[in-house]
């Protein structure tokens, strides 16, 4: 059997478990439980058979399932590509999604919409892995829609608090503004290159645009469009904080582990075109480089748990794109799996302290837990160590300092440099985080609600985040290889360095615990709020639009014919006014008439 | 073209004597009992489907383009009527207008279930009404004779008239531009009556026209294609036409009448204007300027794209700040079709196949969202968002088809309305590429006002804690099968798009080169 074969029921799977789900209201929680974790496990199982397979020969391959539709040259396939890329986002996907499904099941075990919670996420993973799986741009399209339709359902899965909706549509509605621009982005690709698949874009366009750069760099941008809105990066990164008023397993899937890397992968799976448009190149660059240092400040100051670790996942992409625009395709991919595990492992573990405190998120009201939670605490201490980017013993370090070094030698010093800096902020936040939660006094009483559904996965993802950076994915041939290692250990070590003192200074300022939140000065909360990105856009754009749909309610134009209307009404009764059955005006009206008549008569 | 022999003449004046009869029976099946009229209306739309669909079958079409410049016509009927002035009962279908057929035949057929419940007074009349609007527009699909047309054209108007003056509702003085029924329809009557006025003003130039160069009479549309016309007559007459169908599309800023009608008219109205009405516009665009004025039309392009973007924008900005769901979705319309104009009018066979799904795809999924509203109001009683909230919890199924019937609306892929959407930007974006770049942008305000009809109808708290009766065994298979039709369009749009291939090329050809020979 060919390695072809299984590659769709790795779709099908999740697809099919998602529809039998929604459709079927009156099945039992445990056929749920089963349906819904067993079918992305049967997933990652077949992701396994199918990559071992092609491990072999690691020849890239197609499997086209239907004809989408055909019209003269525009043929987009409903096709699954598979290559090393592929793989590897296969493999995060559903495996760390089949470990984050296990946990879930036992995370909104009480849940009263359990089923319609596993619909959603069952249907992500469908969506998600369309996605990457996806040969040509529109059906990538598909389930680039399709995965930013399941995260609003899921952040507003708990609908009853117009809070959470809110969150939601914000979600959504700042990536379709990020898609839109894609969207244009792409028309203008198919009426350059005739084609939509990616392999045929890849070859194609070195051809078409020998002598060109500014086309390719405007569809470049117009596709990072998508890319920074699907991965929270600026200019559009101000709906991922809210994102967190979803389940937290949802968090730790979609917006830590797999859907907010969808615009890294796309960047990668580009690669050929971003590489004929550099300016598009630097811009990927040094939008990964600011966002990563404005996330990882946010990061210092919030005291919700969940808004930590999601300004955090913003600045780990920041470190992705970071990578990307400085040429180290592979290094960007191997961050985007380690940090999958290590972030998925920290989410995860803080939604054992959520559940254990009751629903309490915010960390200077919790303290102490290491003695009632060891588990979480210990995966906190794993999973931070691997986000802090621990030398040798973490995931983490592997990669980033993958990414740093290809920074480094490719020439970009200034991004390096701001990379590093954010190594020392990521240490600090990630254990001034720690520290504050879970050593000093206790401020809350915490009640331990795992079950083994949920230990499982929180021990396979702590050995993840150690072993993982041992993993070597097979990316040579899809993307670039990567600048050289530096010529000298220097920026390594300053790197290191850095976080180390991050990590320092922590214990320095949080070691024994935090007593209350510090006092709110207007710059803290600044930085709280992201650097006000809310309130500018606010400003800018939503209360423009509402105010000018507002004046205009009543429709303007309707307006106008209104007033014909009432025109014609008026001058018809002003026609009707001298018929008022008064013999008397009759008579003087005659008698008028016949004087202008006698009158014109005489003087002509 | 080969026909096979299944395929009968008399089909035609079957589609449209089949609601027509089935209307007047309806009518007198009144006095024998109230379910009567229902099944007969039923039975009688469900045929004109079954009609369509075989012609379908037989039809045997190939997606190619026909090799001389004539039209083809998958079957004609030709029977004499006025011969001294040219004027003949000739109905012919192809596959744009087998297509608009069945989509008359499918609303037909949920125009007559959704009403169901709601319709309680004047069943039998309520029928005729129903099914002689609809036979008017089957054939307005059909006839290709321009009198005749015009008579079909005319025919539809009078009884939805009566449909929204007799069963509409008149808005709760709360409601902001509430407005009653009568007003409703009148002022539908009076727009869609001037238009038409204009266009019937045209068609007498151009029959006349014809007259003074070929010496005879002819109101047959395959002999008028080929009426040499002077660049100033072509304008003149090409902007007579528009008008009149620019009024049904509706056109900004000729729409109007459009939020005051849908909103006012029973759930049976404004499903067929929303999902069929509006389409004769769109048809009568394709049909008919394009093909007769081509040299016209693409002069006068730019004006009409920029009005498409601005019915675009315009109507999604109005629909954000309606508070009537009925307004909301009517609005929302307006938006919709803004991108059928702009594909029509950019012309390309990719774009005008997308203006076409987009059509299918927004008369079902737009069809469906009225009739929501209308069950919704057969529950709650109001129309108001602000009072209705929870309904996620109170009524899940009806939850599930709200958000789906959005979905499609805010253009999520793998439903119908996207490929629909797609096809006319990718095809637009050749000839246009700023104007498609704005146009685009209306999926921004897509995605915000449809969400916000999620948000405030079935999420957050509920307005009052009475139950809510959740979808019955009918409505769930209404919803069904059309959210079954939006799926098939989105993933499998092929054979819609090979039946309607030979005419759409056709047209995109005489758009662009002019009708050879005229």
């Amino acid at each position: 059997m060919n390695a072809g074969a299984l590659l769709p029921w790795v779709v099908w799977l999740p697809l099919a478990s998602a529809a039998v789900l929604l459709l079927w209201t009156r099945i039992p929680r445990a056929g749920v439980t089963l349906l819904g974790v067993g079918s992305i496990a049967g997933a990652a199982l077949l992701t396994a058979a199918t990559s071992l397979q092609w491990l072999g020969a690691r020849e890239p391959f197609t499997v086209v399932l239907w004809q989408w539709l055909q019209l003269e040259s525009f043929a987009p396939r409903i096709a699954l590509h598979f290559d090393g890329l592929a793989l590897a986002m296969t493999g995060v996907i559903t495996g760390v999604g089949a470990l984050i499904h296990s946990y879930a099941s036992g995370y909104m075990r009480d849940d009263p919409r359990y089923r319609p919670f596993f619909a959603y996420m069952n249907l992500f993973v469908a969506m998600m892995l369309v996605l990457v799986l996806a040969d040509n741009l529109l059906l990538l399209y598909l389930g680039w829609e399709g995965v930013g339709l399941c995260s609003y359902l899921l952040i507003g899965f708990w609908n009853h608090d117009p809070a959470n909706g809110a969150a939601a549509r914000k979600a959504f509605i700042t990536t379709r503004v990020g898609d839109t621009a894609m969207a244009i982005g792409l028309f203008l690709l198919y009426r350059e290159l005739h084609t939509l698949e990616i392999t045929g874009v890849l070859t194609a366009a070195p051809l078409v645009w020998a002598d060109d750069t500014w086309t390719p760099t405007l569809v470049a941008l117009l596709i990072l469009g998508g890319a920074v809105g699907k991965s929270a990066q600026l200019p559009l990164q101000a709906w991922l904080p809210d994102a967190m008023a979803g389940p937290t397993p949802v968090s730790a899937l979609i917006h830590a582990a797999t859907m907010v890397t969808a615009g890294v992968y796309l960047i990668a799976r580009l690669n050929g075109l971003y590489l004929l448009a550099p300016g598009a190149l630097a811009w990927v660059g040094w939008i990964g480089a600011v966002s990563l240092l404005l996330a990882g400040t946010a990061a210092l100051v919030q005291t919700d748990i969940k808004r930590v670790l999601a300004y955090s996942t913003m600045s780990q992409i920041g470190y992705m794109f970071l990578a990307l625009g400085a040429g180290a395709w592979q290094a960007a991919i191997f961050h985007l799996m380690t940090h999958a595990f290590f972030k998925a492992l920290l989410f995860l573990a803080s939604g054992s302290v959520i559940l254990a405190c009751h629903h309490e998120q915010d960390i200077f009201r919790m303290g102490g837990l290491r003695r009632a939670l060891p588990l979480a605490f210990w995966s906190f201490v794993v999973g931070g160590a691997a986000l802090a980017a621990l030398p040798i013993v973490t995931a983490g370090f592997w990669s980033k300092e993958a990414i740093l070094a290809g920074a480094w030698s490719g020439g970009h010093h200034l991004w390096w440099a701001m990379g590093t800096a954010c190594a020392f902020l990521t240490g600090l936040y990630t254990f001034r985080l720690v520290f504050i939660a879970f050593l000093g006094s206790e401020h809350t009483h915490a009640h331990d609600e795992d079950i083994w559904r949920m230990r499982v996965p929180l021990l396979a993802l702590m050995l993840l985040s150690v072993v993982g950076g041992a993993i070597a994915l097979p990316l040579s041939g899809v993307l670039p290889d990567d600048p050289a290692k530096p010529a000298s250990h220097l920026p390594e070590i300053l790197a290191v360095a850095a976080g180390l003192a991050g990590i320092a200074l922590a214990w320095l300022w949080y070691g024994r615990g935090a007593e209350g939140a510090p006092a709110a000065t207007p710059l803290r909360r600044l930085i709280q709020s992201g650097w006000g990105f809310d309130a500018l856009y606010d400003t800018l754009f939503v209360r423009p639009l509402y105010a000018l749909a507002r004046i205009n309610r009543r429709d303007v134009v309707d307006q106008v014919y209104d007033g014909l209307a009432i025109t014609l009404m008026w001058l018809h009764r002003l026609a009707l006014k001298p018929q008022n059955g008064q013999l008397r005006w009759y008579a003087a009206a005659m008698a008028a008439g016949i004087v202008v008549l006698v009158g014109a008569a005489q003087w002509t | 073209m080969d026909v096979s022999p299944a395929l009968s003449p008399w089909l035609l004046p079957a589609l449209i004597l089949v609601p027509f009869f089935g209307g007047l029976l309806a009518w007198y099946a009144e006095r024998w009992s109230l379910t009567w009229p229902r099944w007969i209306g039923l039975l009688s739309m469900a045929a004109t489907c079954v009609l369509a669909i075989w012609i379908w079958v037989h039809a045997g079409v190939a997606p190619v383009v026909p090799p001389h410049g004539s039209p083809e016509w998958i079957i004609e009927f030709r029977a004499g009527w006025i011969p001294r002035w040219g004027v003949s009962f000739h109905l012919g279908i192809d596959g744009l207008g087998l297509l608009m057929v069945l989509l008359t035949g499918v609303l037909g057929v949920l125009s007559v279930a959704c009403s169901w419940r709601e319709i309680q007074q004047y069943v039998g009349f309520f029928h005729l009404n129903l099914l002689w609007n609809l036979a008017g527009v089957m054939g307005v699909f059909m006839a290709l004779d321009l009198f005749l047309f015009f008579v079909f054209w005319e025919a539809m108007l009078v009884p939805m008239y009566f449909l929204i003056a007799l069963w509409g509702h008149s808005s709760q003085g709360a409601s902001r531009g509430g407005r009653s029924r009568v007003y409703a329809a009148t002022k539908f009557f009076i727009f869609t009556q001037a238009s038409g006025l204009l266009m019937l003003v045209g068609i007498l130039a151009l029959v006349w026209l014809h007259q003074q160069n070929t010496g005879e009479w002819s109101f047959s549309y395959a002999e008028l294609l080929y009426t040499p016309l002077s660049s100033l007559q072509e304008m003149l007459l090409m902007l007579a036409f528009f008008l009149g169908f620019a009024v049904k599309l509706p056109v900004f800023p000729l729409h109007p009448w459009l939020p005051d009608a849908h909103s006012q008219a029973p759930t049976a109205g404004s499903v067929d204007l929303a999902g069929v009405l509006l389409k004769t516009g769109a048809y009568g665009l394709l049909r008919f300027v394009l093909p007769l004025f081509p040299n016209a039309s693409m002069d006068f392009a730019p004006v009409a794209m920029a009005l498409a973007i601005l019915g675009i924008l315009y109507g999604a900005k109005m629909a954000l700040v309606q508070t009537d769901i009925k307004r909301l979705v009517a609005y929302t319309s307006v938006s919709h079709m803004g991108f059928v104009l702009l594909g029509i009018y950019a012309g390309t066979t990719l774009a005008l196949q997308g203006a076409l799904l987009l059509m299918l795809a927004h008369g079902l999924a737009t069809g469906a969202l009225f009739i929501l509203c209308g069950e919704l109001y057969e529950r709650l009683h109001t129309r108001e968002l602000g009072r209705m909230g929870g309904l996620s919890r109170r009524a899940p199924h009806y939850a599930t088809a709200l958000m789906f019937f959005a979905l499609a609306s805010l253009g999520l892929p793998g439903l119908g309305n996207f490929v629909g959407e797609f096809l006319v930007l990718f095809g637009s974006f050749a000839v246009a590429p700023w104007i498609t770049a704005i146009a685009a942008t209306g999926l921004i305000l897509a995605a915000v006002y449809s969400l916000y009809i999620v948000q405030r109808a079935l999420h957050g708290p509920p307005a009052d804690d009475t139950p809510v009766e959740d979808l019955t065994g009918r409505e769930k298979l209404m919803m069904g099968f059309v959210m079954l039709a939006l799926l098939a369009l989105g993933l499998y749009p092929q054979p819609v798009i090979d039946l309607a291939f030979a005419p759409l090329a056709q047209i995109a050809n005489w758009y662009a080169l002019g009708v050879p020979g005229a």
